[in-house]
């Protein structure tokens, strides 16, 4: 990261001594290179989901309202699974993976002999987790393409917004993670992830909630899910900011966490 | 050591807390460049503590400690980039190849690929894994996984070599080889730190060393300075049977220079063990075994706490 930039200037300090999270990214590129697999296996999950919106659901319910427009069912639900998707890969990547190179491998702890340090093992992974998640997201875009449900050339306005999610949602896994203790701590993870995903405006519009909107404004997912909306249905507010924000502001608590306490865990 | 020769290690009163556990109790080193320096002591002396300090992954609770004249809490990452490091636990990565494992590792010191390959090429030949460079980490025997941690440890041809515990756990012959190759380097002018529980090992590859015992340094030299010392040349292990040792103490006065009764034997030191095993026979005494073998650490340590290593 260059010095002079906003970001580094208001970053903080433990992420400011970061120097070459880059290495960790290349280490992790370097093990997947062998195992490509793990790749096309994620491109079948946002199939099946696009799949059964496109049999099922479509048909059976009409348009729905978004943003004073009437919106065909399937257009205002793939954005959505879209964000939840982006979710799941940075979620999954960032809890199971992270927890096992921390606890069991030891892999950051040969990271941390090098000159690398615990900044660099944070930004490495989440980095790195977000790369993966926005592969994701291309694949995602390609079988929407392919189903003829891309509507617009807007989709594409989609992809930084789940560059977003995967970055927020990472750090927070990985926050997180390192407080874990065992695999059994894991079962948490479908329970906060499950009912953020049924619960986001994900499948109906925040009006239907009624006066417990505000419920599911608190979850992380809904600003991905309003913003990966916005973007495919080419609908700008100045309400996105919003959702940037809340998700800039996970990343940065939760890259900040994550650095320190690789570095209680480790360098004790 | 010149004035002008700084020394690679320098600490003053050095100490580790751990909570209410202090491992490391204010100890003082010098290690100039170019020595091969140890550490030895029994598990839990505080040697470990000391190396991961040393290595800049451990911060020092009080007085001071400064690696190629630089403080590791200010300037960790310079250090480690001069150092090489075998720590005694192999964190070798399992889901890369033996190749990769070199040469990923050197490019978090940002040395450029092209570079890396062909260290890790020379390296793997250095430590004869070259037939294995593309096979799996986890298919390697311990004696292996070490020589491939010690590899890695050098893809950044540091200045210092760290190893805690290089050949614990391994089997005579990977021993050898790895004293051998450790050896070469020491002949290269790297600087050789290492902890041990074994005094052979010491002798093999330590210019000086420091004996520590419950976190303090309790005596100081070469290897050869040490047992002289502190011990005979040669000790006769004595075993008269389960409880009944003791009672032999008498009998056996006056017999080498020394005599030390432990639980399950009775250790009779002297220059010469052969003679005093000839002397114990003219006696009259039968043990159940005996065994005439070099001094070691353990010999040193006995007399320095009163201890044996094996409690």
């Amino acid at each position: 990261m260059s010095r002079d930039t906003l970001l580094w200037r208001v970053a903080p300090p433990i992420l400011r001594s970061a120097r070459r999270p880059q290495r960790v990214i290349e280490r992790n590129a370097t093990v997947y290179r062998r195992t490509p697999m793990v790749f096309i296996s994620g491109f079948f999950e946002p199939l099946f989901y696009l799949l059964s919106i496109r049999i099922g659901f479509g048909a059976l319910i009409g348009d729905v309202d978004f943003a004073g427009r009437a919106v065909d069912y399937a257009e205002f639900v793939a954005p959505a699974l879209m964000a939840s998707s982006a979710m799941n890969g940075a979620v999954y990547d960032s809890t199971m993976n992270i927890f096992f190179k921390l606890r069991y491998s030891k892999t950051y702890d040969a990271m941390l002999a090098s000159p690398l340090g615990a900044a660099d093992v944070a930004l490495g992974e989440i980095g790195w987790a977000m790369l993966r998640g926005f592969m994701y997201s291309i694949s995602f875009l390609v079988c929407l393409a392919a189903l003829g449900m891309a509507g617009s050339w807007w989709i594409l306005a989609a992809l930084p917004a789940c560059l977003l999610i995967g970055m927020a949602f990472a750090s927070v896994g990985m926050a997180l993670t390192t407080y874990m203790r065992s695999w059994a701590d894991f079962d948490w993870v479908p329970a906060i992830t499950l009912p953020m995903f049924l619960f986001s405006a994900t499948f109906y519009p925040l009006s239907s909630y009624g006066g417990l909107g505000w419920i599911v404004q608190l979850s992380p997912l809904y600003h991905g899910v309003a913003l990966v909306r916005g973007a495919s249905l080419g609908v700008a507010s100045w309400g996105m900011l919003v959702h940037v924000a809340v998700l800039v502001s996970l990343t940065v608590v939760g890259l900040s966490v994550a650095a320190r306490r690789v570095e209680t865990l480790l360098l004790k | 050591m010149t004035a002008n020769e700084q020394p690679v290690i320098r600490a003053r009163s050095l100490t580790k807390k751990f909570g209410e556990f202090e491992a490391v109790r204010g100890i003082d080193v010098d290690v100039r460049p170019g020595e091969s320096f140890g550490f030895l002591g029994p598990n839990g002396a505080g040697k470990s503590s000391t190396m991961r300090m040393i290595a800049g992954v451990s911060p020092i609770t009080s007085g001071t400690l400064e690696i190629f004249g630089l403080d590791p809490a200010t300037h960790g990452s310079e250090i480690r980039n001069r150092l090489g490091v075998v720590p005694q636990a192999d964190n070798l990565d399992g889901e890369l190849t033996l190749l990769d494992n070199l040469i990923v590792y050197g490019r978090y010191f940002d040395i450029p690929r092209a570079e890396c390959v062909s260290r890790a090429k020379e390296l793997l030949d250095f430590v004869q894994l070259s037939d294995r460079s593309s096979g799996r980490v986890d298919s390697l025997s311990g004696g292996m996984k070490r020589r491939l941690t010690i590899a890695r440890g050098l893809m950044n041809r540091p200045e210092m070599f760290l190893l805690d515990e290089p050949t614990t756990g391994l089997d005579p012959q990977a021993r050898h080889i790895l004293w051998d190759r450790l050896y070469r380097l020491k002949q290269q002018g790297v600087t050789l730190v290492l902890t041990t529980h074994y005094m052979d090992e010491a002798e093999q590859l330590c210019d000086r060393l420091v004996v520590m015992d419950a976190g303090r340094i309790v005596a100081e030299g070469s290897p050869r300075d040490l047992i002289t010392r502190y011990s005979t040349r040669e000790v006769l292990e004595l075993r008269f049977g389960a409880g009944r040792n003791a009672e032999y103490e008498g009998r056996l006065a006056g017999i080498g220079d020394r005599l030390e009764v432990l639980a399950d034997r009775v250790l009779v030191y002297a220059d010469d063990g052969e003679a005093a095993l000839r002397e114990v026979n003219v006696r009259g005494l039968t043990p159940e075994s005996s065994l005439v073998r070099r001094s070691s650490l353990e010999d040193v340590f006995l007399r320095l706490t009163g201890r044996s290593l094996e409690e």
